[in-house]
């Protein structure tokens, strides 16, 4: 009998778009607005807009799956994909418009990590509330008090206010609580994003022995080697809606081909809704991985190549190309340039090679420049295509953020030089 | 195998269990509220007497100094006044921080799942814990003015429970709309301001007895518990009052009775609107 039994689960949140666009709408903005359109007449036309303005929008839409006792089941998608609503919906914690789910068994549910913490209270004294919060008892917590301690590595500073804490001792002492708790369900939101390695190393294998004993663990992450390494089954989510479940191999797949490609290629059919000017326009962005494996997949090792066509539409001129390879956060990742073409009107086609084992893992986005005699910037397009390059990692039990812009591998070496007893 | 059904608008059948599960959560709650309080101060727990006694002898040197007001028959002023002001502290405080207990608990509200109530509960029980430590005033108090109250301070409790019922069900119709309108924030100080003048506070309520408005001034269920309060305390010197009496009792079980299942309805879509 499935320990889960989610059977078309929605859920509907209402957007007001007035209220988006202006921020809360104080009285007197009210009264005032109001009372103008009231006598210019155009009272009546203003409240039927307002009414329309409030949209409906569904965070889940029909969802309906089972989950066996003892599954780690992943819950991937992109953002917006209704994966957190599924998950408040599971824990309780928001109630679904309509549908129902049946839990057969004891839930706790970790979507964040130190849930309730207060930073004025001491390690010792947060221990006991975040352990109330997440429905031990008292004496539950007294009973595994050592243990939460010993995992959490925070013995010396138990009496220290929590707010003294670093951030990773914080994240450390929220899960060594909830990794005691004893439910047999378990739900998670990517709370592995944060920690050092060790201690993520040791949550991965806490959450295998939570599992191994029989419990079911359901995992929301955006970090695909993490649920890759973790889950059994999967469930892939987009705009609200259940995709695919399964294995998880098979359904990380279809997530891959589902979503990730659509955004590698940009063109514009014709010259006049293109972006640019009268000297250049753009029309067309491609990247095209070389996929390694069967799955299609931009990780850290794909190489691919990037190709670029614009309209030159002056009938001659000294140009070249400028591309900045930029990371989320806007920082140029490294910026190459073609050298100088005298080009006549018509198409121009730009190409370059990105090796693998080059960048790191993140997302991108490409912006160019096109360049009239070497000087003059005639033609500027910030986000071109957006790229995102997973993560891939053999031989680690590591699953943190890999540091650094780029992510070359380089011939690195190390040898035992001479056996000498110091 | 305990089977738990989430469905839509549905009452959930073990949530008064659960409540009774979650009971230690609520000590919790309320514990780290008082401890949090008196981190980093230096009086530490003695603010919850320096409050009450400033506030009385503010009282009698404005009411009953330059303004001349009559306290109950052979009764000085302060022994009437830090009885009331207790009493007022208790319900205004609890009523206030009831009122905002959920959106300030926003980081649990939208984290995980308990019983709703607690929280507020959890509120009332900072200010009730407030209470009896700042009633130990009253003992110095009395032993300085030589006073004695009678047999009717067994009644104490009672009143002290009604109010408790007062500023958790008025506090909890706040609370709830306070997640989604905010405007309750700012009405509820304003009503507190308010009501310290329309309660039997710093004056007597033999002084207004006979006005023709008396019955209505009775409506307000605050002046019940006050006027039996100090009942209690001044023993036969003031008297008990069945016309504010009844109409408290009545208005604060209707009142809980109403808030509760107010409360209860919208808990489950918390989140969506805080």
């Amino acid at each position: 009998m499935a320990i889960i039994k989610v059977e078309n689960i929605s859920k509907k949140y209402i957007i007001d778009h007035q209220r988006k666009i202006k921020g809360p709408v104080g009285f007197k903005d009210l009264a005032a607005h109001y009372t103008k359109s009231f006598f210019n007449g155009a009272y009546r036309r203003e409240m039927a807009e307002t009414s329309n303005e409030k949209e409906e929008f569904w965070a889940l839409r029909d969802v309906s799956f089972e989950i066996e006792a003892g599954d780690r089941v992943g819950i991937v998608g992109s953002n917006g994909a209704g994966k957190s609503t599924m998950l408040k919906v599971l824990s309780r914690i928001t109630e679904p418009t309509s549908g129902r789910v049946t839990l057969r068994g004891r839930v706790a549910s970790l979507l964040e990590v130190g849930t309730g913490f207060h930073p004025e209270l001491t390690g010792r004294e947060n221990i006991f509330l975040n352990g109330a919060i997440l429905g031990m008892k008292r004496e539950e917590i007294r009973r595994h008090f050592d243990a939460i301690v010993d995992f959490s590595g925070t013995e010396k500073f138990l009496d220290t206010p929590v707010k003294r804490y670093s951030s990773g001792m914080y994240v450390r002492l929220g899960f060594a609580i909830a990794a005691h708790l004893e439910p047999e369900i378990m739900i998670i939101d990517e709370v592995l994003a944060v920690g050092d390695a060790d201690f993520q190393k040791k949550c991965l294998g806490k959450m295998r022995d939570v599992s191994d004993s029989g419990r079911t663990i359901i995992f929301v992450s955006h970090n695909l080697t993490a649920v890759q390494s973790l889950c059994n089954k999967s469930v892939f989510m987009q705009k609200g809606r259940l995709v695919d479940m399964g294995e998880t191999s098979q359904v990380i797949a279809s997530y891959m081909s589902k979503v990730r490609r659509t955004s590698l290629v940009q063109e514009w059919e014709s010259v006049s809704i293109a972006p640019g000017n009268d000297q250049v326009r753009l029309k067309r962005v491609e990247v095209v991985p070389s996929y390694l494996g069967k799955q299609p997949r931009i990780d850290t090792r794909t190489p691919m190549t990037i190709r670029f066509e614009f309209w030159n539409l002056m009938k001659q001129a000294d140009l070249n190309l400028s591309l900045h390879f930029n990371s989320v956060t806007g920082e140029t990742v490294f910026n190459i340039a073609t050298p100088i073409l005298s080009s006549r009107q018509g198409i121009i086609r730009a190409e370059t090679q990105i090796p693998g084992n080059f960048l790191n893992d993140g997302v991108y986005t490409l912006s160019i420049m096109v360049v009239k005699d070497m000087t003059t910037p005639i033609l500027v397009v910030p986000e071109t295509v957006t790229l995102e390059v997973e993560d891939f990692r053999e031989n680690v039990a590591w699953y943190g953020k890999w540091p650094g812009a780029v992510r070359p591998r380089l011939p690195f070496t190390i040898e035992q030089v001479e056996e000498v007893a110091v | 195998m305990q089977e738990l059904v989430i469905e839509a608008n549905r009452s959930e059948r073990h949530y008064w269990a659960d409540l009774w599960k979650f009971r230690e959560l609520l000590w919790i709650l309320a514990l780290r509220d008082v401890t949090v309080r008196y981190k980093q101060t230096v009086l530490g727990v003695a603010w919850s007497f320096v409050r009450p006694t400033l506030t009385t002898i503010i009282f009698v040197f404005t009411f009953s100094k330059v303004a001349k007001v009559p306290p109950e028959p052979n009764t000085p002023y302060a022994v009437m006044v830090l009885p009331a002001v207790l009493m007022w502290m208790f319900f205004s405080t609890a009523l206030s921080t009831v009122s905002s207990s959920i959106v300030s608990n926003t980081n649990l509200v939208a984290k995980v799942y308990f019983p709703r109530l607690i929280i507020p509960l959890s509120s009332v029980v900072v200010g009730l814990i407030d209470f009896l430590i700042g009633a130990t005033l009253l003992i110095p108090l009395f032993m300085w003015y030589h006073f004695t109250p009678g047999w009717q301070l067994i009644f104490a409790p009672f009143f002290l429970f009604l109010a408790f019922m007062a500023a958790f069900s008025f506090g909890l119709i706040f609370a709830a709309l306070n997640v989604k309108y905010r405007d309750v924030s700012q009405l509820v100080p304003f009503l507190i301001q308010f009501g310290f003048y329309a309660c039997p506070i710093a004056y007597s309520v033999r002084l207004i007895e006979k006005e023709w408005w008396y019955p209505l001034y009775n409506l307000n269920p605050i002046v019940g518990i006050l006027d039996g309060f100090r009942w209690c305390l001044l023993g036969g010197n003031a008297p008990f009052r069945m016309a504010s009496f009844v109409p408290s009792v009545v208005i604060i079980f209707a009142a809980t009775l109403m808030a509760v299942i107010f409360f209860r309805k919208r808990e489950n879509s918390f989140v969506d609107y805080i």
